[in-house]
């Protein structure tokens, strides 16, 4: 039997060669734009306040959406519905607890729930109508945030319970508000799910050859439901958190959220795990581009910064993405 | 009166490899010619060449006597007064009748130019009637019957040469009968022979030898790029035909064909009806590979994707190991679970999947067996994919490298690896050796064999008939979604089952 040791690499020579600089290109970009930024505002940039409450505190939320969003995106679907249904949990946390003085827990299980209906209604357009997901979520979207203005009225629900508040924001280990920790942990247990599980590995064959997953036996069908259905439940573990880090829920603020999750999952998908989206891809990008943003508002350069670069950062690493499949699409090409 | 159309010693290579060799064809104002061969014999090379797709590399043509210089210009062949219709007919399902009628118009007129529809539907009306064809011109081409829209695109086809040529033009029907049901054939044939009527030429490419007995006045026979023959088809049989098809006398090869006759059958089937097929019936014996084949449309690769519950069966059971299934219930996880493994012939796209490693592609249908405690363990993964990379020969055996960058060989013998792997009992192929290497071929011509000795019955879909005789035991030809002939034992030759295939007709009424 033929060995070709020149031809197998092993896995420390892979980790080791171009493929690690692919990987941990953009983790060093960030860490290069907190060096520079803390260079030239070495006074507000760098102190704890800023870095560990306002960037890594308070960008949990977009960290959790942009988590929401990738479970559908490695099965091959989109869901826009996401930021509508961030918008909801936190107002129906804010109503219970506030307006009708429901305990904060059963308010953010109620909040769950709501959460995990979206995801069910969104999943049988999807899976027993064959509408696209892209329409599906665009149509439920607008119908939720809708349904977010009818409930409160239109007005900002204020005075959260402390309970919830403390433990998002307030409270902190090593310094850092809990919210970025519950957001790692979410990141962690996706990675496991999506890499050590048969489940993501599944997920996985439905995204990438929804054809070679079904005659491989898989349930495509159920897959794809179920990934909707983790979206909806994860956007509304995002809502709660959002809840928690303003102490209150205002009807349209949540909708923000969406493009910046968007950006934060594709620029995600060319690091850590190139070609993959992956939760701590997105965990990186959420804080590269939220650094970015921070220090150059300190700078003194205007807010419309923040679309700039969100928005350009969604068009360039879809373009990135894009670049790196066709360099696979080459290797593809059959040897004979 | 000179050939409408003259092709004059036309040759065509594509690298090294000739696909038409000094070939002629002549066909005479309002006749319908024939145009026959296998696949490969170069008649898709001569059609391309009129199209104006292909330049030839010699060779002369004439229109009515005059000569025009070749290599013809794309798109300059309406001028010339030829039409086309292909199998796929180029219609819009999505718009109506007179609108697909006047494509070629609305193509060609200014973006600011008016058009009165219900001028448009009148007119398509009259030509409708003028062709004795039966359209409204307000329906939607989707909803039509497949007949109605082949006499769409031929009508149309006709108009557009008229309109652009002065004389009765020459029409190109590119295999137009494939997916139409045997008795509507007859209204396509009526429309033929109105045209054929009017003065105009009709060149009728096709499989089918009952088709051309019926509508051609001649036929040219290709074989090998050469012209093998041009004949006046009332005064040629069957048998002529289709020795200028093949281009031999039929051979008797004892190959290593093992009779089942005798051995209870395996897996049974039995009434099996779904897109393409209608009231199949197979047995296979364990350890037997039958071989399943036919001309273009005639249904017998839809036979392993309904088994495995890939695309809908409208009826049919399937009894393997003594279990019966109801194949209109199948699906791929029902399948998999009864111990059947599909080999699509789409590598591409139903295979596997490339920038995922072999490791994830080949485990996929058994990730279970892998888990330990709810947590996959990606080690014995790999170890267990590189160990099925040596058996089944598939190199480098690194199973972390990704499937894409195989060669379609390596890739093949990875597929079959990964479903032998699922210890099945029934075995369904689709063209097991498509873009396969010659040296990958013969292995897995023998993995298939090894399978088989080891018990697993095989059923292998394919219209390469070498490949065929060389690993079935049985053979079994369709024609039109239905069994037409058997062939065992001495007869699973290459030329015999070719022959089948054309003679479909002949076999159909002895078996009657």
């Amino acid at each position: 039997m033929s060995t070709a040791p020149a031809q197998a690499p092993s896995r420390v020579r892979s980790w080791l060669s171009r493929d690690m600089a692919e990987r941990l290109a953009l983790p060093v970009v960030w860490i290069a734009t907190i060096v520079v930024f803390g260079f030239l505002r070495p006074d507000t940039f760098l102190t704890t306040d800023n870095m560990f409450v306002n960037i890594l505190g308070t960008q949990a939320v977009q960290v959790m959406l942009a988590l929401a969003l990738i479970v559908p995106l490695v099965a091959g679907e989109y869901d826009i519905s996401v930021a509508a249904n961030l918008s909801l949990s936190a107002m129906i946390v804010a109503l219970l607890n506030v307006d009708h003085g429901v305990s904060i827990w059963i308010a953010i299980l109620a909040a769950l729930a709501a959460g995990a209906v979206i995801g069910i209604v969104n999943g049988g357009l999807i899976v027993l109508l064959g509408i696209d997901s892209f329409i599906v979520t665009l149509g439920t979207s607008t119908f939720i945030a809708g349904v977010v203005l009818w409930i409160s009225d239109s007005r900002t629900v204020g005075g959260i319970s402390g309970d919830l508040v403390n433990n998002v924001i307030i409270n902190k280990l090593l310094g850092i508000p809990l919210g970025f920790w519950y957001a790692l942990v979410f990141s962690a247990i996706l990675l496991y799910v999506l890499e050590f599980t048969a489940l993501g590995r599944r997920l996985l064959f439905v995204g990438r050859g929804r054809s070679v997953a079904r005659l491989s036996g898989l349930h495509v069908g159920r897959l794809r439901w179920g990934a909707m259905v983790a979206s909806g439940l994860l956007a509304a573990a995002a809502g709660v958190i959002y809840a928690g880090t303003t102490g209150s829920a205002d009807p349209t603020s949540g909708l923000n959220f969406l493009l910046p999750a968007f950006s934060a999952a594709f620029l995600g998908a060319t690091t850590i795990q190139p070609g993959r989206f992956n939760p701590f891809g997105a965990v990186v990008a959420v804080y590269f581009l939220a650094t970015g943003i921070t220090g150059l508002q300190q700078l003194g350069v205007d807010t419309f910064i923040q679309q700039l670069f969100y928005g350009g950062a969604l068009v360039l690493a879809v373009a990135l993405s894009q670049l790196a499949r066709k360099r696979n699409a080459i290797q593809f090409t059959p040897g004979e | 009166m000179p050939p409408a159309l003259s092709l004059r010693g036309v040759s065509k290579h594509f690298g090294g490899v000739r696909a038409l060799a000094d070939a002629d064809l002549s066909v005479l104002p309002g006749e319908v010619h024939g145009l026959l061969g296998e696949n490969g014999s170069g008649k898709s090379t001569l059609i391309k060449i009129l199209a104006g797709f292909h330049e030839p590399d010699s060779g002369e043509l004439e229109f009515s006597g005059r000569p025009v210089p070749l290599p013809l210009p794309p798109g300059r062949f309406r001028e010339l007064g030829i039409g086309f219709v292909h199998q796929d007919l180029a219609l819009v399902p999505s718009l109506t009748v007179v609108e697909n009628l006047r494509a070629g118009l609305i193509a060609r007129s200014s973006h600011l130019r008016p058009l009165s529809w219900g001028r448009e539907a009148r007119r398509a009306r009259e030509v409708f009637a003028r062709y004795g064809v039966r359209l409204d011109p307000t329906a939607v081409v989707g909803e039509l019957r497949p007949v109605d829209r082949a006499l769409l695109a031929i009508v149309r086809a006709v108009e557009e040469v008229r309109a652009e040529h002065e004389g009765p033009g020459i029409l190109v029907l590119d295999e137009p009968t494939v997916f139409l049901p045997r008795t509507e054939v007859e209204h396509l044939f009526a429309l033929v022979r109105e045209i054929a009527a009017t003065g105009g030429s009709v060149l009728f490419v096709s499989h089918d030898l009952d088709e051309i007995r019926e509508i051609t006045d001649r036929v040219t026979v290709l074989r090998d790029g050469h012209v093998a023959g041009t004949a006046v088809t009332s005064q040629t049989g069957e048998a002529a035909l289709v020795e200028m098809i093949i281009g031999r006398r039929l051979e008797q090869f004892s190959g290593a064909h093992r009779d089942h006759t005798g051995e209870a059958p395996a897996v049974t089937v039995t009434g099996l009806t779904g897109p393409g097929v209608r009231d199949v019936e197979l047995r296979v014996a364990a350890g037997e590979v039958l071989g399943l084949t036919g001309l273009a449309g005639s249904g017998f690769e839809a036979v392993p994707y309904l088994l495995a519950g890939a695309w809908p069966a409208e009826s049919g059971t399937l009894t393997l190991e003594g279990t019966e299934h109801d194949l209109t219930r199948m699906t791929p996880p029902a399948a998999l679970a009864a111990r059947m493994a599909l080999i699509p012939g789409d590598r591409q796209r139903d295979g596997a999947v490339g920038g995922l490693s072999v490791t994830d592609n080949l485990t996929l249908p058994q990730l279970p067996r892998f888990r330990e405690g709810g947590r996959l363990r990606r080690g014995r993964m790999h170890d267990h994919t590189g160990a099925l990379m040596e058996t089944f020969d598939v190199r480098p055996p690194n199973p972390r490298s990704d499937y894409g960058a195989f060669s379609g060989g390596n890739q093949q013998k990875a597929l079959l690896a990964k479903w032998l792997d699922t210890g099945p009992r029934l075995l369904l192929f689709h063209e097991p050796t498509q873009g396969v290497d010659v040296g990958a071929r013969q292995q897995i011509f023998a993995t298939i064999r090894a399978a088989a000795e080891a018990g697993a019955s095989m059923v292998c879909a394919s219209s390469d008939h070498e490949q065929l005789a060389q690993i079935c035991d049985r053979v079994l030809v369709f024609g039109r979604g239905r069994v037409i002939s058997e062939l065992r034992g001495d007869d699973v030759v290459k030329d015999r089952i070719t022959e089948q295939c054309y003679a479909g007709a002949e076999a159909r009424t002895a078996s009657a």
